[in-house]
């Protein structure tokens, strides 16, 4: 083991991990602009962001597995491997996740009517805003411990307000007299799915916290 | 007949380089930071330089305390020291080398009739003591400066990671040094006035005197006892007491090293001297002691609840038990020896 070698390796994974982290983060907001395509008829716009998307998640994936690689073959960080790959890994499922709802998108192309845009748009982003928020807290458990606990907050916060977003959805379509059964089940799916992803951010916080305490020098 | 009476400290080597070895490397084999075979190889190299080149110190203390002047006799309180080494080791005990060689000479001047010099055991027993409170007090200090400055400094985790290993490399190197310095005595300081060795120059430049050549062959003896069994006992070290952090468990080994430096060092003690300041006594201490001590302080800084207290009062009885230990061997195998084997154990002054 050089001296050389461990050093060019810890400059290769801690830039893989910001790579993957911000390729996650973009993820969202590929994800926002297809959704928005989406509901605005431009399906041409649309395909570009699926597109865009599955090259996002391929990438992420190749980084998530070289990241693998480095802290099993170098035994880097010992003490937190097993931490790190759960929550790498889970952020690797929650890009997963978006990709997943827009490939629903292009495979059932819903029909959603122009009153239940705005709470959709509103769910998108809350979901959106809660795994930036555990972006950030990731990229501070690495960094700062000390400032995981101010971004762990803000992913509870738009966790509740994805399943407010949700609730308020479903009511509305369920509560429409002229949707069919079929349409009202789709609907309720596609706001499950995506309310899906703010619930599982949250989890991911949870494991987070507990890393946090492991973590303590 | 010498080399053949010198065994038992080889013995003792062996046995100092199976368990001391791991107060110095063994948190970060065992958790996985280093690998054995390079945590041993420096082990060995830095503890016979230790031993060669700073050993001489601490010889004097443990040589005023009793001059164990026949070789047999030499044999036997090294083989008590050793015996009472291996059987604590097979308890599962950090036990002490210091204190088993002081029980075992304390135990051949009871038997010779010689006088123990009250002084010079007041200054052992008291650094038995203050060994391991100043590590865990160097400890809790260097863990309150160093996290300080990691949360400070917003170090991110592969490279603190990264930081740790090269710290506890270096520590190990450090530790391993002190070790040698401190210990060497314990391992064949009783031969030292018995022993027939001259000095020899080497190379037409290096000068050994005959206490450095018996210093390199402990030391050789303490790198075998390295290599061939100090890798299970480093895989165990690390969460008996209290479940220590990469960071925690270099500054134990940091503490550790120190405490043992302070003990062994004569330049150090020059140093103190001409500044007019008290001087540390040159005192072989334990090296477990230094490590437990270390970890029960930073435990404590941690929460009281994290210390499993009944391990330490058990390693802390082994510290009494220890040295009463190795003075009854060393008195029971003089007498075997003196009286069956026919040996001068000792010369009658």
């Amino acid at each position: 083991m050089s001296i050389a070698s461990i050093f060019k390796t810890r400059t290769g994974i801690e830039k893989e991990i910001d790579s993957f982290l911000n390729l996650a983060s973009e993820s969202g907001l590929i994800f926002i602009q297809g959704m928005n395509a989406f509901l605005n008829n431009q399906l041409d716009y649309f395909d570009e962001h699926l597109t865009h998307i599955i090259e996002t998640e391929k990438e992420a994936d190749t980084l998530r597995r070289s990241i693998e690689d480095l802290l099993y073959r170098k035994t880097l960080i010992p003490e937190s491997r097993g931490d790190v790959l759960k929550l790498i890994e889970t952020m690797d499922a929650l890009l997963g996740k978006f990709k997943g709802v827009m490939f629903r998108i292009e495979i059932e192309r819903p029909t959603i009517d122009r009153r239940f845009h705005d709470d959709l748009k509103a769910l998108n982003n809350c979901a959106v805003q809660a795994v930036e928020a555990m972006i950030l807290a990731l990229r501070a458990y690495f960094k700062d411990i000390a400032q995981v606990a101010d971004h762990m907050h803000k992913v509870v916060f738009w966790e509740t307000e994805a399943d407010k977003a949700s609730t308020r959805m479903q009511k509305k379509v369920f509560g429409d007299q002229n949707l069919g059964l079929d349409m009202k089940i789709q609907l309720r799916d596609l706001v499950k799915h995506i309310d899906g992803i703010a619930d599982q951010a949250e989890d991911m916080a949870d494991s987070l916290a507990i890393y946090v305490i492991k973590r303590s020098l | 007949m010498f080399l053949f009476f010198l065994t038992s400290g080889l013995f003792l080597g062996w046995s100092l380089g199976a368990n001391d070895a791991s107060n110095v490397f063994g948190t970060a084999v065992g958790s996985r930071m280093l690998r054995f075979r390079t945590a041993a190889t420096l082990c060995c190299i830095f503890v016979i330089l230790g031993a060669v080149f700073s050993g001489a110190g601490t010889t004097q203390t443990l040589g005023k305390l009793g001059a164990v002047n026949a070789v047999a006799g030499a044999f036997v309180v090294a083989f008590a020291a050793a015996l009472s080494v291996y059987l604590m080791t097979l308890a599962r005990y950090p036990v002490s080398t210091s204190q088993a060689i002081v029980g075992a000479i304390i135990g051949w001047n009871l038997f010779s009739g010689s006088p123990t010099d009250s002084d010079a055991l007041l200054k052992i027993v008291l650094t038995w003591i203050a060994c391991p409170l100043l590590s865990g007090i160097i400890a809790v200090l260097s863990y309150k400066v160093v996290s300080f400055f990691i949360l400070k400094l917003k170090v991110h985790m592969f490279r603190l990671d990264e930081m740790t290993r090269y710290g506890l490399l270096l520590m190990g190197i450090f530790g391993s040094f002190a070790l040698g310095a401190n210990n060497i005595a314990n391992v064949v300081g009783v031969f030292l006035p018995v022993s027939p060795f001259e000095d020899i120059i080497l190379w037409g430049r290096l000068q050994l005197s005959a206490a450095q050549q018996l210093f390199f062959l402990g030391s050789i003896a303490i790198s075998v006892g390295v290599v061939t069994y100090s890798k299970r006992v480093m895989g165990t070290v690390g969460s008996g007491i209290f479940r220590l952090s990469p960071v925690m468990a270099f500054i134990a080994v940091w503490a550790h090293s120190v405490v043992l430096f302070l003990f062994a060092s004569q330049r150090l003690e020059q140093l103190l001297v001409n500044l007019d300041l008290p001087p540390l006594p040159l005192v072989p201490v334990s090296s477990s002691q230094a490590i437990v001590g270390a970890v029960v302080g930073m435990g404590l800084l941690k929460g009281r609840h994290n210390i499993r207290w009944r391990t330490v009062a058990a390693i802390a009885g082994s510290w009494v038990t220890t040295p009463i230990f190795a003075c009854l061997i060393s008195f029971f195998f003089l007498f075997i020896l003196q009286n069956v084997f026919q040996q001068t154990v000792y010369t009658a002054q």
